[in-house]
């Protein structure tokens, strides 16, 4: 096992293979505290699998990924939650049978065992902080909506307050303004912007441009592999980089 | 808006608790006073299953996990309480004849000269109100672990509560000596020494089991509008979405799976004291199948809906099966492919669509914003 860092997020070797085909291949990078970190490259570069190997969807093949040096990779998804590890899917994945309230509570972390669940009470503590969350993500006028008839724009948002509302260390973002408009991306950069306060955000995104306005680092994938690793300013100007990726 | 939300929270609850009491008005004054005692009693069989069907509207309806096989649960309650009426009916005066006086008849004719030991306990009324709610509460958490917990769900857990339902049925057949056989355990006449044959005490079960069935819809709503209600609900949605917002999704499953469990139970229990037998097939495949019928004919997602569904599908069959024997199988399967293709909310569901909303014309706020109304969109359909 890797020894200790002061890294949030350390990965290191870590390799997943399915059926023989290695997916990810020797990856590894590391997250600080209060960094957005984007990761970028083609499709099928790996980019979601990396996202699904740090929340434990998909189980490594072999590595590791240290979280405030706690190994994940031994953890279920719930616990894995509870550590402090937040993530959005790349399609919105919201509750559409239930209100906007209702979606933002089941996220509020308490109450998170059954016999917890059943005695669970909707107090002021709740309401505030979902009133808060609701705020940020411009749905205060929608609290009471089943989330079924929001705007695609408007879902991406609530599953970013379902987050939010859990107050991760480390939020973990696939393709967050796939799919927007114009006026819903600009938004979305200035609500991202203000949640990465005093946590770290790890982001998949294919909008250059998206990249440039919030990244702090970029990390490019190719096939499974770390092909440019730095400031946007450089990986921009990787040779390797533009070949693969950005060039056409 | 959170004002909002809580007026509308409060006039669902409003709503739901004037159902239930028309409901309970018509079990409790309405039918005694229409019906002579042997269709009351009828009614009151027919009302047994509306125990599974509550359970089903959780399971199923709520949390999307259907199980083929809640006749496990309903017959080993009924089985449960059969035992302890039978070892009552079978004192050594009663039983002289036998060649071993003092064990249920059945056991004499196959031989068996001592009485098994897992029939021991069932001396005590006690232990037996208590096997009935706990042994299917644990068998439903042992399935329970072996399959949530590995992640089986949909159709494949739905084709392993049948396989349950047709072993535990052989399983019964086939040890005749312990469980009386494909005849059940008959033959049953008092508890505690009252004779739970008459009319009276037909009387009585009745009342006890509408208000047993009254107790268990309040438990089910309140198990329903905690956030344990709502997370089952976003589970049947987007399992993983709740699995990656910190909880165990399987523990759910389990615990609703046992409830809906023990609550069949509650409903074979009372079958047994109200019919006087239980049998093998109350257990089976062909029984589970018809009791999640009950359920889709009333509406899944409604609690109501479901006891109101069992009572008239019951009803209907036992019309059919009076006047035109033949039929009812035609007509059992035609209400299927109806509420599969029809009406997949069941009754319920026709009730919120077409009756409602004329029921509550001038409300007051946003007639866009139908944010208390139940969901009539299912995320699955019927047969899923």
């Amino acid at each position: 096992m890797a020894n200790n860092t002061d890294y949030l997020l350390a990965v290191e070797g870590l390799t997943v293979s399915f059926d023989g085909f290695k997916a990810v291949n020797d990856l590894s990078f590391y997250v600080d505290s209060n960094e957005i970190h984007v990761i970028i490259g083609p499709n099928g570069a790996g980019k979601t699998t990396v996202l699904d190997l740090i929340c434990g969807r998909t189980k490594a093949s072999g590595g590791s990924i240290k979280f405030r040096n706690k190994e994940l990779t031994a953890m279920k998804e719930h616990q894995i939650v509870t550590a402090g590890v937040g993530r959005k899917f790349q399609n919105p994945s919201i509750y559409d049978d239930l209100t906007v309230f209702e979606n933002l509570e089941i996220s509020y972390p308490r109450g998170r065992s059954v016999f917890g669940a059943l005695a669970f009470k909707r107090d002021a503590a709740v309401r505030e902080r979902v009133a808060e969350i609701a705020e940020m993500i411009f749905l205060s006028d929608h609290l009471d909506q089943r989330a079924e008839y929001l705007s695609h724009g408007q879902k991406q948002w609530l599953e970013i307050g379902m987050l939010l509302i859990q107050d991760p260390e480390l939020l973990m973002l696939d393709e967050p303004v796939a799919g927007m408009s114009v006026n819903e991306r600009k938004k979305t950069a200035e609500l991202l912007n203000r949640i990465i306060q005093n946590r770290s955000v790890l982001v998949i995104e294919h909008d250059m441009k998206f990249v440039e306005d919030i990244a702090h680092r970029v990390t490019v994938l190719h096939q499974g592999k770390i092909l440019s690793e730095g400031s946007m300013e450089r990986v921009k100007n990787d040779p390797k980089v533009v070949e693969v990726y950005l060039g056409h | 808006m959170t004002r909002n939300a809580q007026n509308g929270l409060l006039g669902r609850i409003d709503g739901d608790v004037a159902g239930i009491l028309l409901l309970a008005a018509l079990l409790v004054i309405v039918l005694p006073l229409g019906l002579d005692i042997f269709r009351l009693n009828m009614v009151g069989k027919y009302l047994t299953y509306a125990f599974v069907a509550l359970g089903l509207v959780l399971c199923w309806g709520s949390a999307g996990i259907l199980s083929l096989g809640q006749g496990i649960f309903f017959g080993i309650g009924g089985y449960c309480m059969a035992m302890f009426l039978k070892l009552e009916a079978s004192s050594p005066e009663a039983t002289k004849i036998q060649s071993t006086p003092g064990i249920p008849d059945f056991m004499d004719w196959n031989q068996l000269t001592a009485l098994p030991w897992f029939w021991e306990p069932f001396h005590s009324l006690t232990f037996s109100i208590v096997a009935v709610v706990a042994v299917p509460a644990l068998l439903a958490l042992i399935v329970g672990l072996a399959m949530f917990k590995r992640r089986v769900g949909g159709v494949y857990f739905a084709i392993i509560t049948q396989a349950f339902a047709a072993i535990l049925t052989i399983l019964i057949v086939g040890q005749q000596g312990y469980t009386g056989g494909i005849n059940g355990i008959t033959d049953l006449r008092t508890l505690k020494g009252w004779d739970i044959r008459t009319d009276e005490a037909k009387l009585v079960l009745y009342f006890v089991n509408a208000a047993l069935l009254i107790g268990c819809i309040l438990l089910c709503l309140y198990v329903r509008r905690s956030k344990l209600g709502r997370i089952l609900v976003a589970l049947r949605d987007k399992e993983d979405r709740v699995r990656f917002s910190g909880y165990d999704v399987a523990n759910f499953k389990i615990f609703v799976f046992c409830f809906a469990a023990a609550l069949s139970a509650v409903g074979g229990a009372m079958f047994t004291l109200q019919v006087g037998f239980m049998s093998p097939s109350f257990v089976g495949i062909v029984p589970s199948i018809e009791m999640v019928i009950y359920c889709a004919v009333g509406g899944r997602l409604s609690l109501l809906g479901a006891v109101y569904g069992t009572l008239l599908v019951n009803w209907a069959k036992t019309m059919l099966s009076e006047s035109f024997p033949e039929l009812w199988l035609f007509a059992m399967g035609a209400l299927f492919i109806g509420v599969v293709m029809v009406f997949p909310n069941g009754l319920a569901g026709l009730y919120q669509q077409y009756i409602a909303p004329r029921l509550r014309r001038p409300t007051v706020g946003r007639t866009t914003m139908p944010a208390a109304a139940a969901p009539i969109i299912p995320p699955h359909t019927a047969a899923d």
